[in-house]
Order: C-alpha cells, then sequence, then structure tokens
C-alpha cells in the first residue's frame, strides 16, 4: 500500500496571496513613515536655520564616537538582514534563520547604547526642561528638545522593527510538519520513502494495530518561499527604512560641529 | 437577517447570511469581508453621529440668548473641541470612504475583495478605539479638553485638561485612515478585473483613488504633530515653547499642512458619489470623463500648497500670504471643472428627480456657497476682516456638511437598495430633506451675518445686537435634527420593512448592479470581464426624451439583467 504525503502544507483559507501587491503596500507604509519623520526634519530646519551657532555648540557635547559605533552596528543588522533574505530566497532556512537571529541581536545592541548614552545626558542634566539646561541658551534647548524627540521616535521604530523581526524568527525558525494516519496494514511491514523510491524507514506492523499514525517534519523550499519570504522581504524594508532614518539624524545631530 | 424579519416580503439575505464558522456579533466584528466591515464603519459612525449631532445642539442651546443660557464658558470650550474632533476626524474624514468605498470599491473594479482584508478590519478596530478614546476624553483626565479642535499650542500644551487622551485620539484615527488610504491604493492598482482600464473605472474609485493618496502623503505630518504635543505635555521637551526658543507658528504650520488637505480628504470621495449618480439619473453617459477624473487628481495636488491661507492673520510674511492666497484660488479651477462637467452631464440628459438626485442637487447647492465664501476668505483683505469669526463657522460647516455630509446621505440613499436589498419611501425620504434643507440654511446662513457683522467664533456669549440671528439659528438646528431623525429612523426601518429593490432599481450601469441585492458574500463567482465605459446608457444618449419608469428598469447594466 502506499500513501502519498500532501505535497504542500495546507494553505490559509482563502487566503489571497499577491506578493507585489503586498510589497507595494509596505512601500507606501515606507513612505508615511518618511514623511512622518519628514515632519521633525522640517522642524530641525526651521530651528537651525535660526540657530545655527547655538546648534554647533549643542552638538560638540554629543559624543559621535558613541553614534559612530551606533551607525555601524545599524548598518551591520542591514546587512545580515539582506543576507538572511537572500538565503531564504535560496531555499536555505538555516542561515536564514542565523542571519535573522544577528540582526535582532544587533538592534539590541542599538538599543542598550542608545540607552547608556541618554542616561550619561541625563545625569549630566542634559535634558529637557532640567535646570542645566534652562541656564543655557535658546538655541541648545531646543538642539536638545530635538534630539530626544527624533533619536526617542527613531528608538521607538527599532523597537517595532525589533517586534517584526522577532515574530519572523518565530515564523521561520519553526519547521513545517504533517501528520498522516493510515489505516494499519496489519501484519505486513510499513516503509517510508521518498517520491525518487528512497528507502527512509521501515517496520513491521503488529496485528493489535488499528492505525499508524506518521508524523513527519519536513523541509521544503517552496512551502518557505511562499508562506514566508514576501513577509522577511516586507520585514527587511522596514528594516532598512530604519536604517536610513538613522542615517540622517547621524550626521545632523552628531556631525555638525 | 434583513430576510428574516417582520411581515414584509422576503428578499434574499446575501451577505448578511452568516456563513463562517462564528456567529452572531463574533461573525461581524472579526469579519474581513469588506461589505461587512463597510457595515460596521456605517453602524459606529452613526452612534459617533449622534454623539456629535448631541453637542452640537448644546452648543446652539447654549447660544439662544446672550450671557450664560445653559452651560458655562468651560463647559462651552469642551463642547466645541469634542464636537470638532469628533465631526472631523470620525464621520467627514472616514464618512464616504470607509462606509461606501470599503463597500464599493472592490465591487466597482470587479474583485472580490480589497488588497489587504486583515488591515482593513484593523483600521476599522483603530477607528474604533480612537472613537472610544475621544469620547472618553470627555470624561476623564483633569476635564474634557477644551483648545478647539486644532489643539494649537502654546494653550494645549499648558491648559491642565485632558488633551494629551484627545490627541492620541487623533493619532489613532489618523492611523486607521492611513491604512485605509494604503489599502485603497493597493486595490486599485492591483486587483482591477480583466478589461477594467483606469478610463474604464467609474469615477467614485477615481475619487477614492485621489483620496487614498492623500490620505497617504499628509496624515504622517499630522501624526507627527500630534505625537511632539504628546511628548511637549508629556516631556516638556520646549520645541514650541517661546519661553524656551521655540516658536507656536511653526506647530500651526505643521498642522495645516496635513489638515488643509484633510478638507479635500473629505470632499474628493463625495464628488465621487455625485459623478456616480448624475449619469445614472440623466441617463447619459458622463460629460468630460477624463477631465473629472484628472481634476480629482488636481484637487488632492494643489491641496498641499495651499495651508498658508489657515495663517493669514498668524504673522507670516506678506510675500508668503500672496502666494498662498493665489494658489487658494488656483484650487477654484479644477473644482469649477467639476461643477461644470455635472451641469452638462444633466444638459439635455433625461432626468428623474428622484431622492439620491435631490440629495445631489442639493449638495451642489451649498457646495456652491461653501465654495464661494470659501473665495471671499481666500483674498487677504477680506480674510483679516472675517478671520476667526462666525462666518468661517457658517462657511465650513456648508461645505462640510452641505457638502460631504449631503454626498454621503446622496451616496446612502443611491446604494441603499444595493446595500440591504430594500427600498425607502421616496415620499418620507422627501420630507426628511424638506427638513434637512430648510433647518440647514436657516442654521447656517446667519452665521454668515454673524460672522460678517462680527461675531467672533468660538464665544460662548454675545451683544444684544446679535440676539435675533443667534435665536433663528438655534431654531434652524431644532429643524436639521428633525430631518436627521426622520431620515436615519426611516432608513433603518426600511433595512427590515422596505419593499424589495431587485438588482438594479436606478437603472445603473456600473459593476455593482449586475450583482443581486444584498450582494452575495462572494461578490462575483466568476470575476467579470470589462468591454465598455462605465456609463454607457445606450446609444441615444438624451435624445430619446423622456421614458415612463418600466422602461427604465427595463435597461439595466451591461448585461441588461434584472433580478
Amino acid at each position: 500500500m502506499s500513501t502519498t504525503l500532501p505535497a504542500h502544507l495546507p494553505a490559509h483559507e482563502g487566503e489571497h496571496r499577491d506578493p507585489l501587491g503586498a510589497k507595494m503596500g509596505m512601500w507606501l507604509f515606507l513612505l508615511t513613515e518618511l514623511i512622518l519623520f519628514g515632519g521633525a526634519f522640517l522642524l530641525y530646519a526651521a530651528y537651525r536655520a535660526r540657530f545655527a551657532a547655538d546648534f554647533h555648540y549643542a552638538s560638540t557635547l554629543l559624543n559621535p564616537l558613541i553614534g559612530g559605533v551606533n551607525t555601524l552596528v545599524l548598518l551591520t543588522s542591514s546587512l545580515t538582514m539582506v543576507l538572511s533574505i537572500a538565503a531564504l530566497e535560496r531555499g536555505l532556512r538555516r542561515p536564514a534563520v542565523l542571519f535573522l537571529g544577528a540582526t535582532i541581536g544587533l538592534g539590541l545592541t542599538f538599543l542598550v547604547v542608545k540607552a547608556c548614552e541618554w542616561s550619561g545626558k541625563i545625569g549630566h542634566g542634559l535634558f529637557p526642561g532640567s535646570t542645566e539646561l534652562v541656564e543655557r541658551t535658546a538655541g541648545e534647548n531646543i538642539f536638545f528638545g530635538l534630539y530626544y524627540g527624533m533619536t526617542g521616535l527613531h528608538a521607538l521604530h527599532v523597537v517595532i522593527g525589533l517586534g517584526l523581526l522577532i515574530w519572523m524568527f518565530a515564523l521561520i525558525a519553526r519547521r513545517p510538519r504533517v501528520r498522516v494516519t493510515l489505516p494499519a496494514p496489519a501484519g505486513e511491514s510499513v516503509r517510508l520513502a521518498t517520491a525518487g523510491g528512497r528507502a527512509l524507514w521501515s517496520d513491521a506492523v503488529g496485528a493489535e494495530a488499528a492505525a499508524i499514525e506518521v508524523s513527519v517534519v519536513y523541509e521544503r523550499h517552496d512551502e518557505l518561499l511562499a508562506g514566508n519570504l514576501p513577509r522577511l522581504d516586507n520585514t527587511g524594508l522596514y528594516w532598512h527604512l530604519v536604517d536610513i532614518i538613522w542615517i540622517f539624524l547621524f550626521p545632523l545631530l552628531y556631525l555638525i560641529t | 437577517m434583513a430576510g428574516a424579519m417582520g411581515g414584509a416580503v422576503p428578499v434574499d439575505a446575501g451577505f448578511f447570511q452568516t456563513q463562517g464558522k462564528r456567529t452572531g456579533l463574533l461573525a461581524w466584528i472579526l469579519s474581513t469581508d469588506h461589505k461587512r466591515i463597510g457595515i460596521l464603519y456605517l453602524v459606529s459612525m452613526l452612534a459617533f453621529f449622534a454623539v456629535g449631532v448631541a453637542l452640537g445642539l448644546l452648543m446652539r442651546l447654549e447660544l439662544i440668548a446672550p450671557g450664560r443660557t445653559i452651560v458655562a464658558a468651560g463647559t462651552y470650550n469642551a463642547l466645541f473641541t469634542v464636537h470638532g474632533v469628533i465631526m472631523i476626524f470620525l464621520i467627514v474624514i472616514p464618512g464616504v470612504p470607509a462606509v461606501l468605498g470599503n463597500f464599493f470599491l472592490p465591487i466597482h473594479i470587479g474583485a472580490r475583495d480589497v488588497a489587504f482584508p486583515k488591515l482593513n478590519l484593523l483600521s476599522w478596530y483603530c477607528f474604533v478605539g480612537g472613537a472610544l478614546l475621544a469620547v472618553a476624553s470627555l470624561f476623564t483626565g483633569g476635564g474634557a479638553p477644551d483648545t478647539g479642535w486644532t489643539f494649537y499650542v502654546p494653550y494645549s500644551v499648558r491648559t491642565s485638561t485632558n488633551v494629551t487622551l484627545a490627541v492620541f485620539a487623533a493619532f489613532i484615527l489618523g492611523f486607521s485612515s492611513i491604512l485605509t488610504g494604503l489599502n485603497f491604493v493597493t486595490t486599485t492598482h492591483r486587483l482591477r478585473a480583466k478589461g477594467m482600464g483606469w478610463f474604464r473605472m467609474p469615477l467614485f474609485v477615481w475619487s477614492l483613488y485621489a483620496t487614498a493618496w492623500i490620505q497617504l502623503l499628509a496624515t504622517p505630518v499630522l501624526a507627527i504633530t500630534l505625537i511632539l504635543v504628546m511628548l511637549e505635555r508629556m516631556f516638556n521637551l520646549g520645541l514650541f515653547d517661546p519661553g524656551r526658543g521655540g516658536d507656536p507658528l511653526l506647530y500651526q504650520h505643521l498642522f495645516w499642512i496635513y489638515s488643509h488637505p484633510a478638507v479635500y480628504i473629505m470632499i474628493l470621495p463625495a464628488m465621487g458619489v455625485v459623478s456616480e449618480i448624475i449619469p445614472t439619473f440623466a441617463r447619459k453617459k458622463i460629460f468630460g470623463y477624463k477631465a473629472i477624473a484628472f481634476s480629482s487628481l488636481a484637487i488632492a495636488f494643489l491641496g498641499y500648497l495651499v495651508w498658508g491661507h489657515h495663517m493669514f492673520t498668524s504673522g507670516i510674511s506678506d510675500s508668503s500670504r500672496i502666494i498662498f492666497s493665489l494658489l487658494t484660488f488656483l484650487v477654484a479651477v479644477p473644482s469649477g471643472v467639476k461643477v461644470f462637467n455635472w451641469v452638462a452631464t444633466l444638459y439635455k440628459g433625461s432626468i428623474r428627480v428622484e431622492p439620491p438626485l435631490l440629495f445631489i442637487f442639493t449638495f451642489i447647492f451649498l457646495f456652491s456657497i461653501g465654495g464661494l465664501t470659501g473665495l471671499m476668505q481666500g483674498s487677504l483683505a477680506i480674510d483679516v476682516h472675517i478671520h476667526d469669526t462666525a462666518f468661517i463657522v457658517g462657511h465650513f460647516h456648508y461645505v462640510m456638511f452641505g457638502g460631504t455630509i449631503f454626498g454621503l446621505l446622496a451616496g446612502l440613499l443611491y446604494w441603499f437598495p444595493k446595500m440591504f436589498g430594500r427600498m425607502y419611501n421616496r415620499k418620507t425620504i422627501q420630507i426628511a430633506w424638506a427638513f434637512l434643507f430648510v433647518g440647514f440654511n436657516v442654521l447656517y446662513f446667519p452665521m454668515l451675518v454673524l460672522g460678517w457683522q462680527g461675531m467672533p467664533r468660538r464665544y460662548y456669549d454675545y451683544l444684544p445686537q446679535f440676539h435675533g440671528l443667534h435665536t433663528l439659528s438655534t431654531v434652524g438646528s431644532w429643524i436639521l435634527v428633525a430631518g436627521l431623525v426622520i431620515f436615519v429612523v426611516h432608513l433603518i426601518r426600511a433595512t427590515r420593512r422596505g419593499e424589495p429593490a431587485g438588482m438594479n432599481p436606478w437603472g445603473g450601469t456600473t459593476l455593482e448592479w449586475t450583482i443581486p441585492s444584498p450582494p452575495p458574500q462572494v461578490n462575483f463567482v466568476t470575476l467579470p470581464e470589462v468591454t465598455a465605459g462605465p456609463y454607457e446608457h445606450g446609444g441615444d444618449e438624451g435624445r430619446g426624451g423622456r421614458r415612463g419608469p418600466g422602461e427604465h428598469h427595463d435597461r439595466g447594466g451591461p448585461e441588461g439583467a434584472r433580478a
């Protein structure tokens, strides 16, 4: 007797798949994110034009080394993100999962560095409304208002991005699994073989067995592709957005001295 | 649902019939069917509209006589703030796209659903969540917000009232708006049926498409503005605090960069409804299809460049005031293109003034008053005189209520038989219309006069010489509400007791009239293939003279079918 396992995992019922449409939706969403930060950059532009000298001075109070390290961390995380997608495109699940894990680790590193930087600044009394800042010039007040507002909003996006990455990690790390129940061919033997005829396993079935349940954990490239690639692609796009925003924040805040 | 009730003639329940594994309320609030989501929006919007109307009535009641009448000054401030927040963010912005757009966009382009059905449901949850927060801001925290719906700094940062919650509510509602826009743009690009070229789409789809782009491109600016207000209140950033170098005027710029395009989010879909209804009841192909389609895009584009006209008296430079004034007048061009094309469609048409068309005529009349008073404000010298007066209040109610809401009501009347499979009583709706039309003008026209005479907006008290017109306006609010009650109560009754409407009661030619009323859960069993434009009413456009009503029924959609 021969039973063929389903070639595809059961698709989500009635779900309409349109990877190109999904990507288009993501790009549109990224556009809205850019405009969201655009509003903040607009404020930055207006105030920097008004308080150019103060901004230059205030910028010296930031540590470009810490900012630079974080830039490196975030850029590397974008690289590992791309590698993860590239691996999944080729159907290589394990490297995809590893690179995704690396991306998550780098994202967390960014947040930790950011938190240390912030707490250092707050320790020196440089935070909005502090007695230290109130005595300084208007431009410095505005600069630190923008610094906390913009990097804070960016950090929030890193957190959201990490949430997406962890969700994707859970989706990809889980292997597809199929369970089939066969009527027991009493007294005969059961053989499990690939479609090509290569024997994987065989055993005799005792007379008392009523049914045999076979649970197969298997990896199929096209399944991984169909289900998770568009999602991972979109997660990657979002992660690159987080990266790109930082690429603009870093020079505007740290390197204008 | 619809078929099972009352002693009325049953109609097939269509998508109202629950087919999934869930039943009852869950089958609705967890449904990703665009038609059910449209109905969800309709029902929830109706509830919040009632709250907004009640607040408006209270304001008018306070203004019935000089001095304190029923509420104190602070309460009055809260009333106009929450009235504004509810009406703008919950009703006129999402109104037409979320209800009629959700229901008919996929059907109009021959699709089974929107591109992202789950995201669509999430939009509704954001809408309801934001709406509940907005209403909750009335009763919690330091008291109802009293800043006006514009949340101008520095007052919105300093007031002890519940501004943070109200601002957060508006932020969530903006998120809902963005997700809907994203969904509609993708749907229009990806899911058009075979043969449904861009210039075969109904004009309603064009207007939704233009609107969706504004939602995508403008709402994020509001989002960052609202985030900054929240950060100011919670963490004292000082970005808008003049005491620490901040500039409150930058808030106004950011706010209106969103909020002026938002005006076109409100009006464009209503204009799309007009473009659907007029050809059907004139039995003619629309005049100037491409001109109407592109004027939607032109309005969407120009809408970005005119925000400064909200700030003519705020101290911005003369040169920018002149430029913004000029650009403001330019918006009148594409708007005029639309109105002339509608009128040209009616010209020599075989016109039947059914209730939807009656409301469209009202739309054009009221919107023209709103538009012309808008031009007055666009000119710098006059605006200095009428800025922040009741004239402005009158103007934007003519545009928003007379325009958008009447467009929404017309659309509801037009598509009601399709959505619920039943027809309302035309006489009752005409009576409701009379109340609405008279009440509307008695309510808002005195505001134009009062403002011209110098009555400021947002004041709970006034000088004795304004008494007469204020009382007249308050009486108008009662007539208007009577009309709304008749309208809504009758339509709710008609969902159960109306006569079966059949597949195509108006003789419409777009795709929704080729499927049963109400539509089945799967819009199209086999996806349609489109071979002609959306408004092909036969070859004898306008020359055949009037036809009897029976003949109209026989000349159905492209397939000529009738239930």
